[in-house]
């Protein structure tokens, strides 16, 4: 491809994208759609601007998707997956059976040979992990239960592609002698070609290199590189990383987005969890765009033109059937109050690994040229039908269950986390943070200097490197459903940013800040953040003290000077905020700043004194009237 | 009906099993304002004008703390030592709290066998009120017989709500009920009025 080409083509697929996913969304649709519904505007049967290489553009794609379950493993701990063990093989095995089993008994009724009709079966069992994971993202239902119940069948399903690649070889052998030498089944099952222990033992080998990479040697590397505090360094690492154990995996003959998400679980424990996260989300996000808008180019709609009832039958019955089974399991595996219906309504399309287990089939020669075409156009289309069959659930389904259940809505009570974050771990946040750790507290604590992280890693705390003014490191340290965040960072105007940004998002966190000076508190207070404490107010005031005491105060005097001076800094506190609103229009030098603090506040204190003020234990008026009393009993 | 204000001092009340239960009976009753004072002032220092403001928007006060070696928590002495100023609340023209009432709500761990000449703690719960009784007097006030709640180390907690029910009585009656003069001094403790 010439250059001139490439960007070319890059132009019409980024245009379309901004335009229709936008869009999209504005109409209450997922992006997917959008994606999707530009494809097929690019797409040969309507504008023609892209043609046969969407096919390859298609492969490289999908790229998107073993980014996508690396960022899925890095948000799982293993604990919490052996938690689902239950459900990864219990309602994803059932699914994949039953599903088939149906699926392959409809198309033997079409007609189809036994053989084909198993092979039609497995391949149309999967659901999409792409659209899917992208709606459970984007609508935040990934710990919801049904969402989880999705997961758990979408990550047997990604296991259950490798001996479905095995298995459709066999089962084009029973259609007479079949040639198992294109060179995309080498490449699939290159390790198949050995023999079976060897097979398995580098492919045990290959996942425990995997998980030593992850558990010991990245911890090093992503220390080492996050150091140079070269962020597009740390941006490279991540991509190889990914890039290297998908390229292994598929050595093996291993799903690659398996292999990444054993590597995203690994790491899912790691410091660099959240600033991985945020590096690979932009790459993801486009890739999965890219892919889903070549699924929507690569629709053949000569052949739906060609015979358009028997098409949408086919897709409506396949989406029917999958709808029906998932429900039924839904059901036996205690999802209720609508979540089933939601589950089922999640899955009920086919998968994106249907394009590359039918073209694979079709190198076998396991399925002829128009039984490929169809199986391709109804998996697109039962995909295209995905959001609008959720859609349809949102807007018909769940609302007449939550009016025959008397249930309002959903209540998402599920994995309650209630993290309180702290923003920056330096020499305030550490003090800060030692306190409520000291006190039985879990802090999720993030901060940009890998130094610290490096250092505060070895006493045994808990915390990220990442750079919270990006939204998504806040997300994924769980500000959504934070009791506290507090923003102990020196990057002042960037603390400001961030509890804009989350006082707008999630009206219900609670923010406390640390403030630079008076103005750095008035503009907290101005986003509604009432609760900051400038850096060096106490400290002053400490040191403050200890100067009276050496004056000669004595110490509880001076004590209670301090605190008397604290309460009043309080108490103009506002008054000054008032003030500050009213001028704050008039063009301030920085350099001007300090004194015009300086100024205002000595001010407002101009007439107040500690002494005056302090009446506490004054034994003066006493004195007083004991003598005046004394004098008058003398005058009797 | 007299507005009451409770005083209430605890340093430790989240792991007070007695006042706890006692405290959840009254705060919220109508024409009760509740003033827990370790709360607000947790670094002891008190804001004298605002509680000499509550003082005077109440008719009757209520002490409420546990009793500590004989007498109240630090920072209810220091709420003594700060707010109850003179010339405010007492000396010559010290008469801003003239004719209200207060009464103290204590509990303490021993037994009631035990405060008596005889017993270990050799004097009576009033004996060593006295500082309380005379503080009450100096500012012109009338100072009620105490409420105890005795034994709580060794209380079940089946037992509790019994108390708390009935220093809600309490409140209920000092309220609404002229209390007969006689009838006061010839008991010890409140207690015996409520039944």
């Amino acid at each position: 491809m010439h250059n001139q080409d490439f960007f070319f083509q890059a132009l019409i697929y980024l245009l379309a994208a901004v335009i229709s996913v936008p869009l999209a969304k504005k109409l209450g649709m997922v992006s997917v759609l959008g994606y999707l519904l530009a494809g097929i505007i690019i797409g040969p049967f309507v504008f023609g601007l892209v043609g046969q290489e969407a096919d390859d553009l298609m492969h490289f794609a999908e790229f998107g998707v073993v980014l996508m379950l690396f960022v899925i493993g890095l948000e799982l701990e293993p604990a919490l997956l052996w938690k689902m063990r239950k459900s990864i093989f219990g309602l994803g095995g059932l699914q994949v059976l039953i599903t088939s089993i149906v699926i392959a008994i409809t198309a033997l009724l079409f007609g189809f040979q036994l053989n084909k009709s198993v092979g039609i079966g497995l391949i149309l069992a999967l659901s999409s992990t792409a659209i899917v994971l992208q709606t459970l993202t984007e609508k935040g239902l990934l710990r919801n239960v049904a969402g989880k119940s999705a997961f758990s069948v979408l990550l047997f399903q990604d296991i259950m592609v490798v001996p479905v690649l095995a298995i459709i070889p066999l089962l084009a052998a029973l259609n007479g002698p079949a040639t198992l030498t294109g060179s995309h089944l080498d490449e699939m099952t290159g390790v198949a070609a050995l023999s079976g222990w060897l097979q398995l033992l580098i492919i045990v080998a290959t996942i425990a290199a995997i998980i030593f990479l992850g558990r010991f040697l990245a911890k090093y590397l992503f220390r080492f590189i996050a150091e140079t505090n070269l962020h597009e360094v740390f941006t490279a690492m991540a991509l190889l990383l990914v890039i290297g154990i998908a390229l292994a995996m598929d050595a093996i003959g291993l799903s690659p987005a398996l292999g990444t998400f054993v590597a995203g679980v690994v790491l899912a424990d790691s410091e660099y969890r959240h600033e991985l996260e945020t590096t690979i989300d932009p790459f993801k996000g486009l890739l999965l765009g890219l892919f889903f808008i070549s699924v929507g180019a690569s629709i053949n709609f000569m052949l739906l033109i060609e015979d358009p009832f028997r098409i949408i039958g086919y897709v409506l019955l396949l989406v029917l059937l999958k709808f029906l089974v998932l429900l039924f399991l839904g059901r036996f595996f205690r999802l209720k109050k609508g979540y089933e219906f939601l589950f089922a309504f999640l899955l009920a399309q086919s998968s994106e690994f249907a394009f590359v287990l039918v073209s694979f089939s079709k190198q076998s020669q396991f399925f002829e040229e128009k039984t490929a075409g169809l199986l391709l156009l109804v998996v697109a289309l039962s995909m295209a039908l995905s959001p609008l069959l959720l859609l349809f659930n949102d807007k018909a389904v769940s609302p007449i269950l939550a009016r025959w259940q008397n249930k309002l809505e959903f209540d998402e009570v599920e994995a309650q986390e209630n993290p309180i974050i702290l923003a920056g771990f330096g020499r305030f946040g550490l003090i800060v943070g030692r306190l409520l750790l000291a006190n039985g507290f879990k802090v999720t604590i993030i901060d940009n200097n890998p130094a610290n992280v490096k250092v505060l890693r070895t006493f045994g705390f808990k915390l990220y490197y990442g750079d919270v003014t990006r939204p998504q490191v806040l997300e994924s340290a769980g500000i959504a459903n934070a009791r506290l965040l507090i923003l102990s960072m020196a990057e002042y105007d960037n603390a400001l940013k961030v509890a804009k940004y989350v006082k707008n998002k999630y009206p219900g966190v609670e923010i406390m800040a640390r403030a630079k000076d008076i103005y750095h508190a008035f503009e907290f207070v101005k986003l509604n953040v009432k609760n900051t404490h400038r850096e060096m107010f106490n400290s002053g005031l400490e040191l403050g003290t200890r100067a009276l005491e050496h004056l000669g105060f004595a110490r509880y005097e001076a004590h209670r000077s301090a605190r008397f001076f604290k309460h009043h800094e309080e108490e103009i506190f506002m008054e000054l905020y008032e003030h500050w609103l009213e001028d704050r229009n008039r063009f301030i030098q920085e350099t001007r700043r300090f004194s015009e603090q300086l100024s205002e506040t000595l001010a407002a204190e101009k007439n107040f004194s500690i002494h005056e003020a302090d009446s506490a234990w004054d034994v003066e008026s006493i004195r007083e009237e004991a003598e005046s009393s004394l004098k008058s009993q003398k005058e009797q | 009906m007299k507005r009451i204000l409770v005083e209430f001092a605890h340093p430790a009340f989240q792991k007070s099993r007695i006042n706890k239960q006692l405290v959840d009976a009254v705060k919220n009753m109508k024409g009760v304002t509740f003033n827990n004072l370790y709360e607000n002032y947790p670094d002891f220092f008190i804001d004298v004008k605002r509680e000499q403001q509550l003082l005077s928007t109440h008719d009757i006060i209520v002490w409420q703390h546990p009793f500590y070696w004989y007498s109240a928590p630090a920072l209810l002495k220091e709420w003594m030592d700060l707010v109850l100023q003179h010339g405010w609340a007492y000396g010559r023209d010290g008469r801003q709290l003239e004719k209200k009432t207060v009464i103290s709500v204590i509990s303490t761990g021993g037994r009631r066998e035990i405060y008596c000449r005889e017993g270990r703690n050799h004097f009576t719960i009033n004996e060593f009120l006295a500082p309380f009784k005379q503080s009450v007097n100096l500012c012109r006030m009338e100072y009620l017989p105490p409420f105890v709640v005795h034994g709580a180390h060794t209380m079940r907690d089946e037992e509790i709500p019994k108390f708390a029910e009935k220093y809600r009585k309490l409140l209920t009656l000092l309220q609404s009920v002229q209390l007969d003069k006689d009838k006061l001094s010839s008991v010890e403790y409140f207690n015996e009025l409520i039944d």
